[in-house]
């Protein structure tokens, strides 16, 4: 799920210093959020459709196991095999043992972030298959050897002449940064790998467990190919993208374009149950369902378990003030944003993603933005607890709120307490405020004036007037 | 009816004639206000930063204090947020402090809040000529669904034009410790929210939380961008005082 070992400071400022990316997100957002708001306007009441959303993802999420097995029995029933791996290893042993089986030489995959959470491709790759991203943007990523920077716009941060670059390498010849013929150049290239590939790799936006089939949201038609062209087909799933009836996908279909690129449809939704039957005339002939756990379970009967109800829209990230600023490389994750700033630590711990909680102001237009109503900036707050309770935020930190509890219960220390604090400021204070200091007062007074304290604090002017009416009464 | 102000921590040492204007408007509008001197913080800070217990102290310190009051004001929709939403969550097992929580919750209003729903202002002898722009503020919008009561009273002041502010609902970047553990993503927060309030041409940013006006006014302090910085109570309290003023020089 780690994709880059720099640390969380570092990537921060690398993405400052990138202008394009800047540029972009920021039009991206705008582009997303007035998107979102005029598909979501015919829907009459959103705040329903929202809440609706939530009652099937937590009556899903409450009753996994049944709906797991239910799902499995299904997927059996039509022919397909399932899987249930416990960790990341496991998941990739499968796929690999599978590819190798078959003597697998060209893998194209359609779009999918769990195998980037497990970290799929390279397997792969070490058995010698040629392995191929066929959704856009993730194979433009896929050539620069990167990770996706949004969960549903994986190369947002690359501008055309990048991407230009990156396609002639493949053409091995300079080919112009004019969009539309770069669209039919892959297209050229991906056309001939689905031709070639004798294995197809998807992910899997929602699997039904009435029928267990597994339903494709795509724009681009790779998904079609994917699943369609090789004689064998992988789904990846992460154990939580299930939906018990197809009358529930209605609910969270409705939303998930909208929520997502504001689109009230997407050019293609695929429904897929089952291998090749002998009627068919297209389609593999094996199909496994891959349904990972990988640290999922660790959320399951946790305060956190609602963070499973995510249906992968990337609203979050499109309307997160901070995801603006840093993108999704920053994280750290290949799930970024605020999902992935909860999701990351959740499922794996905070050795690699303790900062991740703290880059968030908690302004909770997160939650608002959520079509499932999970509660993102309450848990950036409880994943701070949990870092407190293991001892792993600051000693003088800790020691400071010790304090500052103290204070607030007892009103003579706070007031001696407020009279220090005036004391200190006023050390670093001119007429126009404090513009240096020390610490974080440093921090703040980098690009801020911080106030001076005022020459009387409110409570002493009460105490004042209270005086001064007292004897005016007398 | 009286009403207890809770000044909060921000508006007593840096900010304290945004209290005075309080108390000022709500004894205009015929409220006797009292002001418990035992209050301390409502814990916010400990809160964001992942600190309960120390909160869990505070919030019971604020709860007894206020424990008599029929109604309490407070000039910040994040501490009422506060108050209001998370104090429930952080005595979610407690059954002792929980109808105590709740009751503090019921009678706890932000200023605006207060003025429209309560007292039920419709009209105030208020000038203040000039051009202002409103932020609407995280917690207080989001957190408490105040939106437009602030903006109603501002509607009210002779003189005053308001200018919609664009991407008004964007956070400025403050986020309580937030703006000095992350300083350098809180800093590009600030500076885009104080280039959408000068797109605006207006003089006056007015607000509902001194904490998101001390970020974006320091910003633009440091950056000398020419824009004064008011709290709502601020500034119809000057727009009552004027008017006031105004009709003493003409009788």
């Amino acid at each position: 799920m780690k994709t880059s070992n720099l640390p969380f400071h570092e990537r921060v400022d690398t993405a400052f210093q990138d202008d394009f990316l800047q540029e972009s997100l920021k039009k991206a957002q705008e582009k997303f959020r007035t998107g979102k708001a005029n598909t979501y306007k015919p829907l009459g009441d959103p705040e329903r459709w929202r809440k609706r959303a939530e009652e099937i993802r937590k009556h899903t999420i409450d009753n996994l196991d049944y709906y797991l097995d239910i799902l499995a029995n299904n997927i059996e029933k039509r022919g397909g095999k399932v899987f249930f791996a416990k960790t990341a290893a496991e998941a990739s042993q499968y796929v690999t043992d599978l590819a190798r089986s078959k003597a697998v030489k060209t893998v194209v995959k359609s779009k999918s972030m769990i195998s980037e959470e497990i970290h799929l491709n390279q397997a792969l790759e070490k058995l010698g298959a040629d392995v191929i991203e066929t959704d856009l943007g993730e194979y433009i990523i896929q050539l620069a050897g990167e990770t996706p920077s949004h969960i549903i716009v994986p190369a947002i941060h690359k501008n055309r002449k990048q991407i230009a670059e990156l396609l002639s390498k493949v053409a091995g010849k300079e080919l112009p940064d004019d969009p539309p013929g770069l669209y039919q150049f892959a297209r050229k290239v991906l056309r001939e790998k689905f031709l070639q590939a004798d294995l197809g790799i998807s992910g899997c936006n929602f699997a039904v467990a009435e029928t267990g089939s597994l339903l494709l949201v795509t724009n681009e038609g790779n998904g079609r190919f994917t699943t369609t062209f090789p004689k064998a087909h992988v789904i990846m799933m992460g154990m939580e993208r299930i939906v018990p009836r197809w009358k529930d996908l209605d609910t969270l279909i409705t939303l998930l374009p909208r929520a997502a690129t504001g689109q009230k449809i997407t050019t293609y939704l695929t429904a897929i149950s089952g291998p090749r039957s002998e009627n068919d005339i297209d389609g593999p002939e094996e199909l496994h369902f891959v349904i990972v756990d990988n640290g999922r379970l660790n959320a399951v009967g946790s305060k956190y378990q609602e963070i499973l109800h995510c249906i992968r829209c990337g609203a979050c990230l499109n309307i997160c003030p901070v995801y603006r600023h840093i993108g999704g490389h920053a994280y750290g994750s290949v799930y970024s944003g605020p999902i992935g700033a909860v999701l990351s630590p959740v499922i794996s711990g905070f050795d690699d993603w303790s900062e991740l909680p703290y880059a968030s102001s908690l302004c909770g237009a997160c939650t608002d933005a959520c079509p499932v109503r999970i509660p993102l900036h309450e848990m950036l707050v409880d994943l701070r607890h949990d870092q407190i309770e293991q001892k792993l935020s600051p000693v003088t930190e800790r020691m400071a709120f010790k304090m500052f509890g103290k204070m607030t219960a007892t009103p003579k220390y706070y007031t001696t307490g407020l009279k220090a604090g005036k004391t200190m400021l006023n050390l670093f204070s001119s007429r126009e405020g404090i513009e240096g200091g020390v610490g974080k007062l440093k921090n703040w007074t980098n690009e801020r004036t911080f106030p001076s304290p005022a020459p009387q604090s409110f409570r002493s002017w009460w105490k004042s007037r209270k005086k001064n009416n007292d004897v005016k009464e007398v | 009816m009286n009403v207890s102000l809770f000044i909060t921590c921000v508006s007593d040492l840096f900010y304290p004639n945004v209290g005075k204007s309080v108390v000022g408007l709500l004894e205009h509008q015929g409220a006797g206000v009292d002001f418990p001197e035992e209050q301390t913080c409502c814990g916010q800070p400990a809160f964001n930063t992942g600190y309960y217990d120390e909160t869990r102290t505070a919030a019971k310190h604020l709860i007894k204090v206020f424990e008599n009051s029929e109604y309490i004001v407070s000039p910040s929709g994040s501490c009422v947020s506060m108050v209001r939403h998370f104090y429930p969550k952080l005595f979610e097992d407690d059954a002792n402090w929980q109808s105590r929580v709740k009751s503090l919750g019921e009678r706890i209003y932000e200023f605006s809040e207060f003025m429209i729903k309560v007292l039920k202002v419709t009209s105030l002898d208020a000038t203040f000529p000039g051009v202002a722009t409103y932020h609407q503020s995280c917690h207080m919008s989001r957190g408490i669904g105040v939106i437009d009561e602030p903006l109603q009273l501002l509607k009210m002041v002779n003189g005053l034009e308001l200018k919609d502010l664009p991407y008004k609902e964007d956070c400025c970047g403050f986020g309580g410790t937030f703006a000095v553990k992350m300083h350098e993503i809180s800093e590009k927060m600030v500076a885009e929210k104080a280039q959408h309030i000068q797109s605006t041409g207006a003089q006056y940013l007015v607000g509902s939380d001194m904490a998101c006006l001390m970020n974006i006014g320091g910003y633009m302090h440091r950056h000398k961008m020419p824009v004064c910085v008011y709290h709502v109570a601020e500034l119809l309290y000057e727009g009552v005082t004027k008017s006031e003023n105004k009709q003493s020089t003409v009788s």
